[in-house]
């Protein structure tokens, strides 16, 4: 242990702990701007600076270790100007025009500038603005960049993309794609965990709510959207709703209120993927010689655009199940426009997703097969689905709950699971189990692959197989998981990925925090509504039992292939 | 009246001054991988400032010169801006009347001919293609990536034995590193910036003295793969030590009765105890690796059947022969070339040169080696005949002043013509054609025949150190590529042109360069070689280096080698350094500014802890 003092408080704190960490432990607050934790500790913003007793120079807290008998002072009047200096050079090279900013509200530096009091900054402004290709779903402002380098930490340590990269030195030193190439011909996967993790509106996604409203505007069209599992867990956070009052029935009501014609689970699709997906894989183990292994599950369009991109040869092992999107774009825009006896291109299908992949998978020319356009027309994050709750003037907080319709607004426990690591793998083995064994199991016994860590491996036995399953979250476990499969150090059957670490709950497209991970305590709200649901199990899902009945005939039947699966050759 | 007066400079004279040399300092300290255009604008600011003022073309020019420059910067730059730049500057480069204005010019005009393709990005991509890949400078200036702050780190702690593995990860041979390394690593240390580079090499010389007996690590899992090392010089021996330690089974064949190369067969004992060589080589055998000595590829032993017999060769043959100066008397007896007293001397076997005149013809550090062993064996009187200036010599420095200290005659601007013989058909003397200095070409000056009349310098034994060939006929006869001149043609990463188990690194494809390039060579071909055979082993230490703390960096002078004094080192072959003391040690240690942590190096990673 070391002893030290900071602002004359006395602090006990672990070797090689930061000033930072140990302030924290004595409850000090010390500013910090670039500084995210364990993957960006590079002291560049200097605004956590902090005066050591005998050293004339002023360090960074973030990244510089106790000493014994150390005296510290984070607020000194050499800090405190200083500090406030380095905060106008940012504001200086920042465009400050918050009023138009996605991040108003939430920005990191705002909330600085704030605290610190600054009320007029002393220098010239030298905004540099660069292109960018404004159809892309990820847009970066170079004119609100910081460079805190938090973005290029995040894709290389976390997601092992490296898609940002410093560019340029002196002066014109900035973030930019990697490898001097734009960003449409480089392998983002549009995870969006760059986005989530800036401090500023320098990243975002791309707003389309625009054409939603224009939707909503046109007489003629049908509005249809569908809610994805994780939306729910975290939709009421920039709201300033409680868990509590942040229900799924209350979004739904949100939603009625802005003028949506029918509101849907994608619940629903996510229980119709795990009887395809599931189907398929029982298939492929009937035929265990002649089939590669492991499955990959499909249903993340981050995970899907990285195996393309970087283990093109392993695309053919990817499940052919279309993502639950997907699914319910396919079968809206026919099974439903039969039920309810219009035109497919009446619809206008939207999905609301915890996602900014999904903006490019539903924009993907050969994902489409109800021959009414695009099957999903368009897809919002939940951070856009907020602004357009704020935008209508809705305060969700007075609404009362409200039903999903029918019936594509039945879903399983199985199917919410979805937004969480191991989600899927988990409703597809209660599924499988089903199928194989032809009674339940107990819907929790699976629940071994439940957890955050990034890659987590179970074996079950199904009828007598040996099942081996691993469930990763996070690109940089997954390429950590294909290169040990590589080097036939691991071996297995089933494996789900998820791009974003915790899952969709982590997604990119929700709510930001600074500072904080909140993939863990969504997932929890998942699973808590799974246990209270009804249904457990997708193979008991009323809506897509009928479904099956009515119009797809059974499980990776003609029809059910022709809308529901997909060739990820293509595209 | 006075009508004359002393001229002193003022404060702000004085002061400028000052910041000239702490301008020249910091950019000797640059980091590679900067935008250059950025640079060449920023020198251009500087060049402008320093104009006077009269003439147009540097006082307006270089002015709009800047803006171009600065608009190509700001992506407001077209081709044809490229191209108003590339006029302008050549405008200034004619017209400007002193070497303000057209060096300035001179300089824009290098560059865009230098680093084109740099303007050509701004322009069309608006960014720079350059990268700073590795922040740290020493690490990124070492060929072996050496983790420098590391080990300095641990010097600082006292933790020798740790600095030597730290080293050991990335260069086998800290040891003879410690001693006779070029030390890259200190040339744009951005100590620099404060006062001085830190004195890096004799950090690690000062590690190794004080690390006792390092064992080396334990291999990985045999693997059966066998792999042929041809040579062991530091290049091959540093690529069966890697690959050993990734559990092949490596066989180096030498031509020679010992290994070390050219440090055992070219370079002096003075500068590199045989000691100190023996016991590195014997701690890196110790990983288990087989010898066989005196045994020629080529001739001993065919290519072909190595090929049959091992998984993989490495071709570290180096550059082991002589250079012929192609004059009249060359064939005389006592005509000798450097490389074959060194190879002589290498097995011990010293020759008497007693009252004897030497005349060396070279100006590289093979001619300084010959020079002061010559001393060494007697000599009575040595001169080193060389054709360009003396600062223009590849020697390192401190190798000719040492020589000169030792009693060498420098003989600069001297170019043989012929070798004086005797009746007998012995050398007795070496005309040599006076040279004046003229222009400079790739860096150096060309030395030109002057007026003056030829002479000729009186000797008893003329040692000719021109510089030195590579045999490599035999492997060309297999099929492995051969550049003019001999040397072998390898890619980057050390594998050879369609003989997918062959590898070729260090001087025989570089032709004769440094020891620490050797060891480089031979560290890519050995993680080339073990990925080519399949597998992907990792080499790693688990040192761990001390977090670097608060930056109270005060300014302090640099360590300096001593060296042992003239008068007895002459006398016999011992190491003529003095390594450092504790005391300098830790002072030296504690100069390091650990970029690894501060500035870039957090951000990029200063430290790659496995490769």
């Amino acid at each position: 242990m070391v002893k030290l003092w900071i602002d004359g408080q006395k602090v006990e704190v672990k070797e090689n702990t930061t000033i930072l960490n140990a302030a924290k432990a004595a409850g000090i607050t010390i500013p910090t701007l670039c500084y995210l934790e364990s993957l960006n500790e590079i002291g560049a913003c200097r605004i956590c600076l902090v005066e050591i007793k005998g050293c004339n120079k002023l360090m960074a807290a973030c990244n510089t270790p106790v000493d014994e008998g150390m005296e510290i002072y984070t607020n000194s009047p050499k800090v405190r100007q200083t500090r406030k200096i380095n905060l106008e050079l940012i504001l200086s090279q920042h465009d400050c025009r918050c009023a138009s900013c996605v991040r108003s509200g939430n920005c990191s530096l705002q909330r600085i500038a704030n605290d610190l009091g600054i009320v007029e900054t002393r220098f010239p402004e030298h905004i540099v603005n660069k292109k960018w290709e404004q159809d892309f779903p990820l847009i970066r402002n170079n004119a609100k960049c910081i460079k805190c380098m938090r973005c290029v930490q995040i894709c290389e340590k976390v997601q092992s993309m490296n898609i940002w990269d410093v560019a340029n030195t002196g002066s014109r030193t900035t973030v930019d794609v990697s490898e001097n190439k734009r960003i449409t011909e480089s392998d983002c996967t549009l995870c969006g965990q760059c986005i989530t993790h800036c401090p500023v509106g320098a990243l975002r996604e791309r707003d389309d709510t625009d054409i939603v409203f224009d939707a909503l505007a046109d007489k003629e069209k049908i509005t249809v959207v569908q809610i994805a599992p994780a939306v729910r867990a975290a939709w009421g956070e920039s709201l300033g709703l409680t868990r509590d009052e942040a229900t799924v029935k209350r979004l739904v009501a949100a939603l009625r209120k802005m003028g949506f014609d029918y509101i849907f689970d994608t619940n629903f699709s996510a229980d119709l993927t795990i009887m395809e997906e599931g189907s398929e894989f029982l298939e492929k183990l009937s035929h265990k010689e002649t089939e590669v292994f492991p499955m990959f599950t499909s249903c993340c369009p981050g995970w899907v655009r990285f195996l393309k991109s970087q283990y093109p040869d392993m695309v053919g092992q990817l499940s052919t199940a279309k993502s639950p999107q997907q699914m319910f774009g396919a079968v809206t825009k026919t099974y439903y426009a039969k039920l309810l006896g219009v035109k497919p291109d009446k619809i206008f299908c939207m999905s609301v997703m915890p996602c900014l992949a999904k903006k490019a998978e539903c924009a993907m020319e050969d994902i489409n097969d109800a021959n009414a356009g695009r099957d999903v027309d368009i897809s919002i994050t939940t951070r856009e689905a907020d602004r357009m709750i704020r935008e209508e003037h809705i305060n969700p907080a007075l609404l009362t709950e409200e039903e999903f319709d029918t019936p594509l607004g039945v879903g399983s426990g199985a199917g919410v699971i979805f937004g969480a690591t191991g989600g899927v793998m988990e409703a597809a083995l209660r599924s499988a189990y089903y199928l194989v064994m032809k009674e339940n199991p107990s819907p929790d016994a699976f629940s071994k692959v439940r957890g955050l860590q990034g890659w987590k491996e179970a074996e079950f036995d199904l009828g007598g197989t040996r099942l081996r399953i691993a469930v990763v979250s996070g690109l940089k476990n997954a390429r950590r998981l294909i290169k040990a499969m590589r080097r036939c150090e691991v071996q297995y059957d089933f494996v789900e990925v998820m791009a974003c670490p915790g899952g969709c709950s982590g997604g990119g497209g929700q709510p930001i925090h600074d500072g904080e991970e909140l993939a863990g305590i969504r997932g929890s709200v998942l699973y808590g509504l799974d246990k209270s649901s009804d249904i457990r199990f997708s193979h008991e899902n009323p809506s897509v039992i009928k479904c099956y009945e009515d119009f797809l005939d059974a499980p990776l039947s003609h029809k059910a292939h022709d809308l529901l699966h997909t060739c990820h050759f293509k595209g | 009246m006075s009508r004359l007066r002393i001229i002193t400079q003022n404060q702000a004279q004085k002061t400028v001054e000052n910041l000239y040399e702490q301008l020249e300092q910091r950019i000797t300290a640059s980091p590679p991988g900067l935008c250059p255009v950025d640079m060449a604008a920023s020198f251009l600011k500087i060049s402008h400032a320093q104009s006077c003022g009269k003439c147009v073309p540097c006082r307006i020019g270089l002015g709009q010169l800047q803006c171009m420059m600065e608009d190509i910067l700001d992506g407001r730059g077209t081709e044809d801006t490229l191209d108003l730049l590339e006029k302008t500057a050549s405008a200034i480069f004619y017209s400007a009347d002193c070497a303000i204005g057209y060096e300035a010019a001179r300089m824009v005009l290098e560059g865009m001919a230098g680093f084109r393709d740099d303007y050509e990005s701004h322009i069309q991509k608006g960014r720079c293609i350059c990268e700073l890949n590795q922040p740290v400078p020493c690490v990124s200036q070492c060929p072996a990536g050496v983790d420098v702050p590391g080990y300095i780190a641990l010097v600082g702690a006292k933790r020798y034995e740790d600095a030597v593995r730290l080293i050991r990860k990335d260069n086998p041979m800290p040891a003879v590193c410690g001693l006779i390394c070029e030390h890259p690593c200190e040339n744009r240390c951005r100590r620099n910036m404060m006062d001085s580079s830190v004195n890096i090499r004799g950090l690690k010389r000062f590690a190794v003295e004080h690390a006792g007996e390092v064992p080396v690590p334990k291999p990985a899992e045999a693997t059966g793969r066998k792999i042929a090392v041809i040579g062991g010089g530091p290049g091959g021996v540093s690529a069966a030590y890697y690959l050993a330690l990734m559990g092949h089974s490596v066989t180096i064949f030498e031509q020679r009765k010992q290994l070390g190369g050219m440090l055992r067969y070219g370079i002096p004992s003075y500068r590199l105890p045989r000691e100190v060589l023996d016991e590195e080589l014997k701690v890196l055998l110790s990983v288990g690796i087989e010898v066989k000595y005196s045994s020629k590829i080529g001739q001993d032993i065919k290519i072909n059947e190595l090929e049959d017999e091992y998984d993989a060769v490495y071709i570290a043959i180096g550059a082991q022969t002589d250079r012929k100066v192609e004059m009249e008397g060359e064939n005389a007896p006592n005509v000798v070339s450097a490389v074959e007293l060194l190879r002589r001397i290498g097995d011990e076997t010293y020759p008497d040169f007693t009252g004897k005149r030497i005349a060396v013809i070279g100006g590289g550090n093979v001619a300084m080696d010959v020079a002061r062993s010559s001393i060494r064996f007697g000599a009575s009187e040595v001169a080193v005949l060389y054709r360009r200036r003396r600062v223009d010599m590849t020697a390192q420095k401190e190798e000719v002043d040492g020589a000169e200290a030792e009693g060498c005659e420098i003989m600069d601007l001297m170019a043989p013509v012929k070798i004086a013989l005797d009746e007998d058909g012995l050398a007795n003397g070496v005309w040599v054609k006076p040279q004046i200095t003229g222009r400079i070409k790739e860096g150096r000056p060309i030395p030109c025949p002057s007026m003056q009349q030829e002479m000729m310098i009186p000797c008893d034994l003329v040692i000719v150190a021109i510089g030195q060939g590579i045999e490599s006929k035999d492997f060309e006869a297999h099929g492995i590529p051969v550049k003019r001149g001999g040397a072998i043609e390898a890619l980057d990463m050390s594998g050879v042109k369609n003989l997918p188990s062959f590898f070729a690194g260090g001087d025989c494809v570089t032709g004769p360069a440094t020891v620490i390039r050797a060891i480089a060579a031979g560290k890519v071909a050995a993680a080339n070689i073990d990925e080519f055979l399949g597998y992907h082993h990792i080499i790693r230490t688990e040192v761990e280096v001390p977090q670097a703390r608060i930056a109270n960096r005060p300014t302090c002078g640099r360590i300096t080698m001593k060296e042992r004094i003239n008068t007895q080192r002459v006398k016999d072959f011992k190491l003529i350094e003095i390594g450092m003391t504790q005391e300098e040690a830790q002072q030296e240690s504690s100069r390091c500014l650990r970029c690894d942590h501060f500035g870039f190096g957090v951000l990029k990673g200063g430290r790659s802890k496995k490769w």
